[in-house]
């Protein structure tokens, strides 16, 4: 395969011609922040905290979808960008209920170390403190829809890797959320083969393992990935 | 069917012409005021008059002044005449017509009197116009073939697979200077070229008619008064890129203009002007229609196609462009309802024609659907670069009541607010865009002094709010924040930092949205901020503390809002 | 992945399509499937169809859908919620729709809404407790040319103002008090 030469953030580097600026980007060391991505499913490019700016094209693009060209010139780093993925953050942390202190994930939430790394140290946006409810239905996970980032992961992990589609988006706008079948309480789902990939998949605090209480929620990320690598590649690395 | 069938078509039309032709106008606008009966009406009128042989009452689309509406037009025609789309032959025009004026306005063929109140057919809002798309509109039935294949139909499709090659085609469309009349503007032959290349056994051909910009009407009777036309012109373009099936996604809520597409689309397979082997040539092509579910966003081409696929519609981030892996990851040609309807003109009356209409850079007409606080509201189809003032005071008559002008909305949801000192802008692309607003598919909204561009702006924000498809973040929490921050103003609460507030995300929301949805929410309430911010401020409360010092806790990003409006531009199209 | 779906736990989908056999409805709304060759790519036209039939889309018939279209129920439900023309509720006997577009806004469209929601004591998107009237908006119904534009039982009335809006639901509304 071709590879290309490009600078991201000053740096000479080249990549393979299928890759996507976030894996040239890792390939050379330099972290772009991103929510929505997970390795081992297909990327959507909704949450909008990677993107980047590239020299000639007036759009911010996201690193997560876009492919590597020829001679790109990126930037990953401008006030602008880092402006934006702030906004972005704070319009998250206001949007649904996001109180660290008393969440299973505390500690182990992408969306609080985002926030913590990005230097968001308050939320300038009123708080929208919108009623959802928490799912207990099943017998091993639970869903609190108040800390749901809508990024989309578990529907994605369900569709893709577990091939059970229980998963879905339902409605649209602020109104979107996480269904399972038709929007039934999960431990009702028909479908659900209770692989548990979803809750390995989820960024913060809204998919969870029954009986885990405040902060001792870790993921078992490795999982996804051994997975991933065993269906796609044939490769069973433990 | 070759090409003399189709003039045996037209000539037994021709031949069967009347003396008088009485055209009603059985469009969605008038037939909510009861056109149908009108038509009836008339229909009895005659037959009692015993002036069939004679007399035909034709249901035709739009006749454009839809305020007036039920419209009935009487024609008399010279023998051997094609139709009355010569001016000298365009008869009186009847307006707010009901079943009960039928029998006196029958009369009138017979010297009779009719009470019925006249139109004025040499007014302005007539005469200023200058037809392409909307030539038949008003004069053929739009639900026979025969009458638009009359009315020269077909004749451009037969030309265009019989003399041109596909290269030569789209090198016409080109030269044309044809732009996208769906919102952006994007060169349509640039786009025929793309997806000509692309190499693939299956492409497709799209027509966008989902409309649903609030305030639009054009693609609806462009559909409803002549579906023909762009059944051809998808046609065209479908043997220029070399797709062999097309589809059209119109919305639910236009139901006329979808029972018309399906008679015309089984009237056209049924002369083999659509389906395999048209006109003899080894070319194919088939249309199907879809039909939307009510959402804005599917306007959107990305999402449209997931839409058509059966799937929520949710845009996606291109590239990939659909020209390159769109439908069924298929090369995909997707062009708007106005533009499909301008390409059997182009090829009929050859590229140097069309861009001779219009401006340097926006060639041809545009239709406008001409509404909101105005005198006559309708259905207008102008050269670019005509003067907003032109369209508003002179075509549309003013505001009603005596009332004054205050802006002209353009580009619904997605565009901006021109206000009144700014009314000889010429409209063409450019020239909006750099008003920041867009051309947008055609709505144009006329306020006067009574509307509140904050409430406007806000209705529009709404809008986009509930339209969000929620994919992205920030479309889906910033709309939902401007909401909230306009509602804030408008409620007396706000204070010059919320102002500031609003318009960083608008900046925020604009530049970093994944489609051209939320990508251009924030355009009304920018545009209405650029000329109107007296009206955001006046709502403000009074900074009892004097300015406040913006940076807290020293960490920056809150002082950024202060100096953000010079370094961000103007808005820009983009829809 | 389907073969999960009819391991039904909770015995619904036999009862349903138990149930759909003795309905004309659900037969109709299965030819219509098979003229698309239960093709999943028409989700859209057949959930189009089966509000035309059965009014709304509650949930036995979406699962219904699911089942004969062999798609995951998730997904007919997620289809269904986005659109805003499926409705998973019924409605009234009697429906308004008034029209929320720009033009219809500009000439006071809103004031119409506030004096039937006034009159009729529900919001919009609501129906009334006596089943009587759904009261809905839409965002433009492309009558602009003659707003504000209200649209009852189906059809479309020029020109409208609260006085206009409240003689035409006046049979409609208000048996109750
Ligand atoms: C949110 C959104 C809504 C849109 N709605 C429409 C629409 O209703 N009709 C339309 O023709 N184009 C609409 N567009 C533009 C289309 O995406 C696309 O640009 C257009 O159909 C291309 O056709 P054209 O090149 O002929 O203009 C919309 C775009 C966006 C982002
Ligand atoms: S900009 Fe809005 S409509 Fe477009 S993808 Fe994002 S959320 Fe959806
Ligand atoms: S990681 Fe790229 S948009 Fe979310
Ligand atoms: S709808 Fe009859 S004139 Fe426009």
């Amino acid at each position: 395969m071709a590879a290309k030469t490009l600078t991201i953030d000053g740096k000479q580097i080249s990549a393979d011609e299928c890759a996507t600026i976030l894996e040239a980007a890792a390939d050379a060391g330099i972290t772009i922040p991103t929510l929505c991505h997970l390795e081992g499913v297909y990327d959507v490019g909704a949450c909008r905290l990677c993107l980047v700016e590239v020299t000639g094209i007036s759009k911010l693009l996201p690193a997560c979808t876009t492919k590597v060209a020829e001679g790109m010139e990126i930037r990953t780093d401008t006030e602008r960008l880092i402006r934006y993925r702030r906004m972005t953050l704070e319009l998250l942390l206001a949007e649904r209920n996001h109180v660290c202190a008393v969440c299973v994930a505390n500690g182990h939430c992408e969306l609080q170390t985002l926030a913590f790394n990005q230097g968001v140290d308050h939320v300038r946006y009123e708080y929208c403190f919108p009623k959802w409810e928490v799912d207990n239905s099943h017998a091993l996970f639970g869903m609190d829809h108040n800390r749901c980032l809508l990024c989309t992961r578990c529907v994605r992990v369900c569709w893709h890797i577990e091939g059970a589609g229980t998963k879905n988006v339902s409605g649209r706008g602020a109104k979107a959320r996480i269904i399972s079948d038709l929007n039934q309480p999960w431990g009702t789902s028909d479908t659900c083969t209770k692989c548990g990939k979803c809750v390995m998949a989820c960024p913060t605090g809204a998919l969870f393992y029954k009986g885990s209480t405040n902060s001792e929620m870790e993921r078992d990320r490795d999982k996804l990935e051994f997975i991933v690598t065993a269906r796609e590649k044939k490769q069973w690395i433990a | 069917m070759v090409i003399d069938d189709l003039t045996e078509i037209a000539d037994k039309e021709r031949a069967a012409r009347k003396r008088y032709t009485i055209r009603c106008c059985m469009a969605a606008g008038c037939m909510s005021s009861n056109s149908k009966g009108v038509k009836e009406a008339l229909e009895d009128a005659v037959n009692q008059a015993g002036l069939q042989q004679m007399v035909e009452v034709r249901g035709v689309g739009c006749m454009k002044l839809c305020c007036q509406g039920p419209l009935v037009q009487i024609d008399s025609a010279t023998a051997g005449a094609t139709f009355a789309l010569e001016s000298n032959e365009v008869g009186p025009l009847y307006q707010k017509v009901t079943p009960e004026d039928a029998n006196s306005l029958v009369s009138t063929l017979k010297g009779g009197q009719t009470p019925v109140q006249r139109g004025d057919p040499r007014h302005p809002f007539f005469s200023a116009q200058l037809s392409i798309v909307l030539a038949n509109s008003g004069f053929i039935d739009p639900e026979r073939i025969e009458s638009y294949i009359t009315a020269e139909g077909y004749q451009a499709l037969h030309d265009v697979l019989r003399e041109l090659t596909p290269k030569d085609l789209i090198e016409r469309i080109i030269k044309s200077g044809l732009r996208g009349r769906g919102g952006a503007g994007y060169p349509t032959g640039l786009k025929w070229a793309t997806v000509g290349k692309a190499a693939s056994q299956q492409k497709y051909v799209i027509c966008n008619a989902d409309e649903g910009d609030p305030g639009a009407f054009m693609d609806r009777s462009v559909l409803e008064s002549d579906p023909h036309s762009v059944l051809e012109g998808m046609a065209i373009a479908a043997y220029a890129v070399g797709a062999n099936q097309g589809f059209i996604y119109v919305r639910a809520e236009y139901p006329l203009a979808i029972a018309r597409l399906h008679a015309a689309i089984k009237q056209a397979k049924k002369y083999g002007l659509l389906g395999s082997g048209i006109f003899e040539s080894p070319f194919n092509f088939n249309i199907d229609l879809r039909i939307g579910a009510g959402a804005f966003v599917c306007g959107e081409e990305t999402a449209l196609m997931a839409s058509v696929e059966g799937k929520r519609g949710t845009p996606r981030p291109r590239p990939p462009f659909p020209a390159e892996s769109g439908l069924y990851n298929s090369p995909t040609l997707i062009n708007n309802v106005e533009t499909f309807a301008n390409v059997a003109p182009i090829v009929r009356k050859g590229a140097e024609w069309f861009a001779g209409i219009g401006t340097e850079k926006s060639k041809g007409t545009k239709v406008f659907a001409l509404a909101g606080k105005i005198t006559n509201t309708g259905l207008i189809e102008v050269p670019m670069g005509t003067a907003l003032r032109k369209i508003v005071e002179e075509m549309g008559g003013g505001a009603p009541d005596g009332g004054k002008i205050k802006a002209v909305q353009t580009g619904g949801p997605s565009g901006g607010c021109i206000p009144a000192e700014e009314l000889d802008t010429p409209v063409d692309y450019d020239s909006l865009t750099k008003l920041g607003s867009i051309m947008g598919s055609g709505g144009m909204i006329v306020m006067d002094e009574t509307t509140k561009m904050v409430d406007v702006a806000r209705f529009f924000m709404e809008f986009c709010m509930d339209e969000s498809c929620g994919k992205c973040v920030p479309c889906r929490a910033g709309t939902a924040q401007m909401h909230q921050l306009l509602n804030k103003i408008l409620a007396g609460n706000a204070t010059t930092r919320d102002l500031q507030k609003l318009e960083e995300l608008c900046y925020m929301v604009k530049n970093t949205s994944l489609c051209g949805l939320g990508q251009t929410a924030p355009n009304p309430v920018l545009s209405t901020l650029r000329f109107f911010r007296k009206e955001y401020t006046d709502l403000l409360m009074p900074d009892a503390f004097g300015p406040r010092p913006n940076a807290v806790n020293g960490t920056g990003h809150a002082a950024a809002g202060r100096n953000l409006a010079p370094t961000e531009g103007v808005p820009s199209s983009g829809k | 992945m389907i073969a999960t779906l009819f391991n039904a736990k909770h015995d619904r989908l036999p009862k349903i399509l138990e149930h759909a056999s003795g309905d004309k409805r659900f037969k109709i709304l299965e030819a219509h499937m098979k003229k698309h060759q239960f093709r999943q790519d028409a989700l859209i036209e057949v959930l189009h169809k089966a509000q035309e039939l059965f009014g709304y889309l509650e949930d036995d018939l979406l699962l219904f859908i699911a089942c004969k279209l062999k798609l995951p129920a998730s997904r007919v439900y997620g289809v269904a919620t986005f659109y805003h023309f499926f409705t998973l509720k019924p409605n009234g006997r009697h429906t308004c729709v008034v029209c929320l577009g720009t033009a219809c806004y500009v000439k006071g469209a809103a004031k119409i809404l506030a004096a039937v929601e006034e009159r009729t004591k529900v919001k919009a998107g609501e129906t009334t407790p006596d089943n009587e009237l759904s009261l809905l908006t839409a965002r433009c119904i492309g009558a602009c040319g003659i707003a504000p534009a209200v649209v009852y039982d189906g059809t479309v009335t020029p020109r409208q103002t609260p006085e206009t809006a409240l003689d035409h639901l006046k049979g409609w509304i208000g048996h109750g008090d």
